[in-house]
């Protein structure tokens, strides 16, 4: 008997790879010939780290069926793990090995910190599983935003006081000042990378829900009890889902703290508007659709910018076209009325071929 | 003199002294069954008596307060519900629990998980030992699916299945983790009789094909007496008599129970 549902998921992963690629290719030609306004050059990079960002939450929402709300906080300890190594060991290295580095360092520390997390916060369920998420958030966000670190020839200083109480020696520097958070970063993240560390998550992520771990993941999801009396750990599985997703979220938020100059622990970085606005490209791409979060990451980054025009009706506009995309996508007579479309065009395009 | 040939037959399932209370209420109060390699066994009793609770026992879904639990020699008292099931117990549920979202192939797959294993990375970069893995588990899987005559669905959602193949699926994703003993809890609730008769015929067809232990929950009495050999009848937590089928089913005291004074 021929099984058609491995041709099934490499066809949506090979066309998923193609998008990325695709919308890469059209950036860097409109780049190169000069038709892209400034706006969206210092977009690029941004529409990178969100589309990750909101793939590995889809990771957690949609696949683990957890609805988590504090992914800003893991991209959060990403960023500030990123910089710390650029103004600290990788200030003498080369960029490319600098930002290399910072990546795998912010990967591994998001992962440890989602495992630390993830202890207290699997246990629970449903809505309290999410006011937990949302509450370890604010309090990476909250305790990054008061941390003053130093380093000089004696090691590591720290204080949640001001810089004097660090007590460097005079050869010393600070990095984090507070709230004023790390300034004089390199600025090194390119469109590219971005792009590489897109494909990069979404290969890791889509091979691994179309493995034992995503059936397992995913069997959880649909019914713990059951899984577990076929001998799945449900706590381990939840814990493989919400550590990669955490450790994808802090190389985002790498890239995010290689893209500006200055880095800051505030709410409008960090603060749960971001998780929530993270949690809207999931549900409105479709949950459990990793292409479509992509889609609605880069739709939803892009329009509130090109939507300035309008000025005070912006944000009104805004929440129009969230409703709309989300009726065109969840709404029975919406998916009937697409199912039509696409009937037709099979039709349209069968005929021609016979004609042929 | 029943009990000397009993103590040098092979028993797979001995349960001893077993008790739980919830708050006030003695659930399940000095449970004792003793079943054979091989058996087909029946728990039965009205609403309520307890019967359910015994499967959520023996699977470690409840930690009992008192009692033993032994299969094939070995205690699993007090044991994780997935250890459980690595030992050699499974089961399916009164109300339907399956894998709605997946198929039905992978809800077997699932199943087959402890059996064909690779690693994270096996996965992420697909390694030759992958493409094996994947390959054999879906041989195996088709293989069991057949058993049940569920492998044309293979690639349908489980939820989509009619009433009768989520029954059956539910029991190929069970017996998929290759247990000593399966616990069908009331196998038959919400079948027709044409249905329960295809299900008495697929029950039959596992012991012979998967030569698997049986201990079974059932209101149908049809089913119970055509197929159980031997019985238990709980009221109220507490045995209320154990033996051959035909005996137990034929007491007084049995038939008060069911029927009321």
């Amino acid at each position: 008997m021929k099984l058609k549902y491995k041709q099934k998921s490499l066809r949506y992963s090979l066309l998923t790879y193609a998008m990325v690629l695709a919308f890469y290719i059209i950036c860097e030609i409109m780049l190169m010939t000069g038709n892209m306004s400034s706006l969206m050059k210092g977009m690029l990079v941004p529409l990178c780290y969100y589309s990750i960002l909101a793939v590995s939450l889809n990771l957690v929402v949609g696949i683990s069926g957890e609805l988590s709300l504090g992914h800003a906080g893991f991209m959060c300890i990403g960023a500030f793990t990123g910089a710390i190594f650029a103004m600290t060991g990788g200030a003498s290295l080369p960029g490319w090995a600098e930002l290399g580095i910072a990546i795998v360092l912010g990967a591994v520390v998001s992962g440890v910190f989602g495992f630390l997390i993830g202890i207290p916060v699997l246990r629970l369920r449903g809505d309290y599983l999410a006011i937990v998420t949302l509450a370890f958030g604010e309090i990476i966000k909250n305790v990054i935003n008061v941390v003053y670190l130093g380093v000089d020839s004696r090691g590591w200083h720290f204080s949640l006081k001001d810089s004097l109480s660090l007590g460097l020696e005079p050869d010393g520097q600070t990095i984090i000042k507070g709230a004023q958070g790390i300034t004089r970063l390199p600025r090194n993240a390119t469109f590219t990378l971005g792009i590489v560390m897109l494909i990069l998550a979404l290969f890791i992520i889509l091979n691994l829900i179309n493995s034992r771990y995503g059936r397992a993941i995913m069997a959880v999801r649909d019914n713990r009890i059951a899984a577990e009396s076929i001998g799945i750990s449900a706590s381990r599985y939840k814990m493989l889902a919400f550590v990669t997703a955490s450790a994808i979220a802090g190389v985002a938020g790498v890239l995010y703290s290689h893209n500006l100059s200055t880095l800051q622990s505030s709410s409008s970085n960090f603060g749960y508007n971001q998780s929530i606005m993270m949690l809207v490209f999931v549900v409105l791409g479709g949950i459990g659709n990793i292409r479509g979060s992509i889609i609605a990451a880069v739709i939803l980054t892009i329009l509130p910018e090109k939507l300035r025009f309008l000025d005070d009706y912006r944000m009104l506009i805004y929440a129009v076209v969230l409703i709309a995309m989300m009726l065109f996508n969840s709404a029975p007579s919406a998916i009937a009325f697409r199912e039509r479309i696409a009937a037709s065009l099979r039709r349209s395009a069968g005929k021609e071929a016979a004609d042929e | 003199m029943s009990d000397m040939t009993n103590t040098n037959e092979d028993i797979l399932l001995a349960v001893e002294n077993l008790s739980i209370s919830f708050g006030g209420l003695k659930a399940v109060d000095n449970f004792n069954v003793k079943i054979k390699r091989g058996e087909l066994y029946g728990l039965i009793g009205p609403n309520g008596a307890g019967k359910t609770t015994v499967f959520n026992l023996l699977t470690g879904v409840y930690k009992p307060d008192t009692g033993a639990i032994i299969l094939d020699g070995k205690p699993i008292t007090g044991k994780k519900t997935t250890e459980i099931n690595h030992e050699g117990i499974a089961r399916t549920f009164q109300n339907i629990r399956l894998f709605t979202n997946l198929s039905v192939l992978d809800n077997v797959k699932t199943a087959l998980d402890e059996r064909y294993r690779y690693g994270l990375l096996d996965s992420i970069f697909r390694t030759p030992k992958f493409r094996r893995m994947e390959k054999e588990l879906d041989e195996r899987a088709l293989s069991i699916l057949s058993v049940f005559e569920l492998e044309d669905e293979a690639e349908l959602k489980a939820s989509q299945l009619p009433y009768g193949k989520q029954r059956k699926l539910e029991i190929a994703r069970a017996l998929a983790t290759e247990p000593k003993l399966i616990l069908l809890d009331e196998p038959a609730a919400g079948m027709n009789p044409q249905e329960t008769k295809e299900l008495m015929d697929t029950i039959a067809l596992i012991r012979r094909e998967f030569s698997v232990t049986i201990l079974l929950i059932e209101h149908d009495m049809k089913l119970v007496s055509g197929i159980c050999e031997r019985l238990t009848v709980l009221n109220f937590g507490q045995i209320l008599r154990e033996g051959e089928t035909r005996a137990v089913l034929n007491d007084p005291e049995v038939i008060k129970a069911y029927l009321g004074d």
